[in-house]
């Protein structure tokens, strides 16, 4: 083990995955974000000019934005000392054979050939910034699907790209929207044809293995009328000694009738930086869920938003966080009702321990017209000990009349006469509140893909380990 | 089996069990009655390691184990196992589940299958609503289903000593009965030894006691067998006063 490891250890950090693999790039960009550095990154990605007219563009929006105050303490980053461009020495391989060793490793460790056995449809693998391996099943093939990275995607479907690319999160949206639309590089391009269903999950991982490497993964889902689709995104990043920034875009067009659900998991180190916009664009009868999973990171802020566009579109988001020590999870949801008998659904969850700190943010908002219209927001905390803390921003902006709103918050701590209760059937008081904990965050652990479900109980239990006394 | 030898508690610095001494063998059951605060449900607690009761003097042996040096689970594991009075709902975890981990906890290999099997046959012979199965174990559950929960754990744990807290408060007849019945079944088939805590002499008919205790002010004011309870069933706690 090496002594960046050992450093982290230092922060009571049981990460099941905590790891440094070698891994040769071909190229890493110097520390510090310029128009050079987007110029050179462009060309050797060989892009289309207007794409690279959007990278500078977004760079001078980024360049005059402040960074959000209002969330998490952002002071930490230091963006003159991060590499915004890394590459490794590889391109995309089209089976798992032609994987280097290193990175199978890599992905052995997190589990890939798993999940490939376990029948998933397509695997896709992001290695830091570019989608190294990807096998992708004939029937999304013969059915129109397309499941590819995003800058796979450009290349092949340009005009789809140019369409939809920023256009539910412009490029000055915020400081870190803008940061993404500016170096981008990575993540995924999915279009599902006119009602197509496309069955089994497609699968991503990310992963980010340099030390103060940025990733900047840019993810555009596109569900024609009628279609549905499930998209997971796992997230596992090994130990690094700095902080790392991990700053997604993902955009989804959820088009008339279609039905999709995005399933997430993050485990970041507990270094990184998670700063992620992700927003729905939801037409009529359309459904968009949200699935999310914070477990890792430093700081995650992250507010998937549905915009319910057309008549009786139905939003949903489903998370659950965790906040250990050093942790801050600030995350929630944002449901904006634009159109009449629209309905959405919050459950957010959030433990809090060992100083650790859970912050529900979220907003509903319903304009005049949105007549019909309901929303429900379920915010659960469960803070472990006194050190801990969680804090609750609902803000809701509502312009209708006949609309209903509700809106339910429970803090809870783990009762004595629980664990009094298990024990007395013979669990140790460990095992006992890893129980209850689990209990607690059953309603959206069941939500998520069941390799997810089983780490993050597990985590649980590692984490859990110790603290009653 | 069971010895507890003068045995005085506290909570929270109120003495409130001044020196019980009592026995019970294998496949005895033993009636504990007393009126309301007599330190009965205190008692109870203190025997399954509650760790709000603060044991100041004396002994509690369980098959030559000293209980007091040990934790709640170490003497569920032992074969101690309480059927609360008021058994508290655990979110998001179901009998199942929860028996599972018991199960396992006690180092035995269980298939989840046939403890699936096993909980559904009981839950049949205790008239117990299936889809309760499936739902948070006692969340939204009525008294009367809570009891019977209580009751399918001790079907499957099969404890050596089974502690019955007040299960007739909030019972109907037919489901006191029905308890009852199946707490006899267990003494009879696998010499299960029972203390039966009890405000009314109810229980008692369809659950006869070997030996009968009756607390009062954390003190024994009585002891014998079955008839101290048809002398209470005339006469009320006032005569011990």
């Amino acid at each position: 083990m090496s002594k960046k490891t050992d450093q982290n250890k230092l922060q009571d950090t049981p990460y099941s995955l905590g790891h440094t693999d070698e891994v040769e790039y071909e190229y890493q960009s110097p520390t510090g974000l310029d128009e050079d550095l987007i110029r050179k990154m462009s060309a050797m990605k060989k892009e289309p000019e207007w794409m690279l007219d959007r990278r500078l563009k977004a760079l001078q929006i980024y360049e005059g934005m402040a960074m959000p105050t209002w969330g998490g303490d952002l002071s930490p980053i230091h963006g003159e000392e991060i590499h915004y461009y890394t590459r490794p020495k590889m391109d995309q391989a089209k089976s798992w054979d032609e994987v280097p060793d290193a990175i199978k490793k890599t992905f052995e460790k997190i589990g890939v050939p798993e999940a490939e056995r376990e029948m998933l449809a397509g695997v896709k693998g992001q290695y830091d910034s570019e989608v190294i391996y990807g096998s992708l099943k004939r029937n999304l093939a013969e059915k129109g699907i397309v499941f590819l990275s995003m800058d796979e995607g450009l290349k092949q479907y340009p005009e789809l790209v140019m369409e939809y690319f920023g256009k539910v999160v412009p490029i000055g949206d915020n400081k870190l929207a803008a940061l993404n639309s500016a170096v981008w590089s990575g993540g995924s391009f999915v279009y599902v044809p006119k009602n197509v269903d496309v069955g089994l999950p497609l699968q991503a991982y990310f992963r980010i293995n340099t030390e103060s490497a940025g990733q900047f993964e840019r993810t555009l889902i596109i569900a024609d009328e009628g279609s549905r689709v499930h998209y997971i995104e796992g997230c596992s990043a090994p130990s690094f000694s700095s902080a790392s920034l991990h700053s997604a875009v993902v955009e989804i067009f959820v088009k008339k009738g279609a039905r999709v659900r995005y399933s997430t998991v993050q485990n970041w180190f507990k270094n990184v930086y998670n700063l992620v916009t992700k927003r729905a664009w939801v037409e009529e009868n359309a459904e968009m869920k949200w699935v999310d999973g914070n477990l890792g990171s430093k700081l995650t802020m992250k507010y998937p938003s549905c915009i319910l566009a057309g008549r009786k579109a139905h939003g949903e988001l489903l998370s659950i966080a965790w906040a250990g020590a050093g942790q801050h999870q600030d995350t929630g949801a944002k449901m904006i009702h634009l159109a009449p008998e629209t309905t959405s659904l919050i459950v957010s969850k959030s433990v809090s321990k060992g100083g650790g700190r859970a912050t529900y943010r979220g907003m509903v908002q319903m304009v005049p017209g949105a007549y019909g219209s309901r929303s429900k927001v379920v915010c659960d905390a469960l803070i472990l000990d006194e050190l801990s803390r969680s804090d609750t921003y609902p803000t809701n902006k509502i312009m209708e009349n006949d609309v209903i709103l509700e809106h339910e918050a429970t803090v809870s701590r783990v009762s004595e006469e629980q664990l009094l209760y298990l024990q007395s059937r013979g669990i140790n008081a460990d095992e006992a509140s890893t129980m209850i904990v689990n209990g607690f965050m059953e309603p959206v652990v069941k939500e998520i893909p069941l390799e997810y479900a089983v780490e993050m109980n597990r985590l649980v239990g590692l984490e859990m380990v110790g603290s009653v006394g | 089996m069971l010895k507890i030898k003068n045995l005085l508690v506290k909570v929270e610095n109120k003495e409130i069990l001044k020196g019980i001494n009592l026995e019970i063998g294998k496949g005895e059951v033993m009636a504990l009655m007393g009126p309301n605060g007599s330190g009965k449900s205190s008692l109870a607690n203190t025997l399954i390691g509650n760790p709000i009761y603060e044991v100041t003097e004396g002994e509690i042996f369980f098959e030559g184990n000293n209980l007091l040096e040990m934790k709640p689970e170490e003497r569920a594991r032992l074969g101690i196992m309480m059927a609360f009075q008021y058994p508290t709902s655990i979110p998001g975890v179901t009998i199942r589940e929860m028996l599972l981990a018991v199960l396992r906890a006690k180092g035995l290999t269980v298939s989840a299958l046939d403890l699936k099997k096993q909980i559904a046959e009981e839950a049949e012979k205790l008239k117990v609503d299936p889809t309760l199965l499936n739902r948070n174990l006692n969340e939204g559950f009525s008294g009367g289903e809570k009891k019977k929960m209580e009751i399918l754990q001790m079907r499957v744990l099969k404890p050596k000593l089974l502690v019955l807290d007040e299960v007739d408060s909030g019972l109907d007849i037919d489901a006191l009965s029905l308890i009852a019945e199946n707490v006899s079944e267990m003494v009879k088939e696998i010499k299960m030894s029972v203390l039966v805590i009890t405000h009314y002499q109810r229980l008692l008919k369809y659950l006869v006691p070997d030996k009968v205790i009756v607390l009062k002010n954390g003190e024994v004011v009585d002891r014998g067998s079955k008839e101290v309870v048809d002398n209470l069933e005339k006469e009320g706690y006032k005569i011990y006063e």
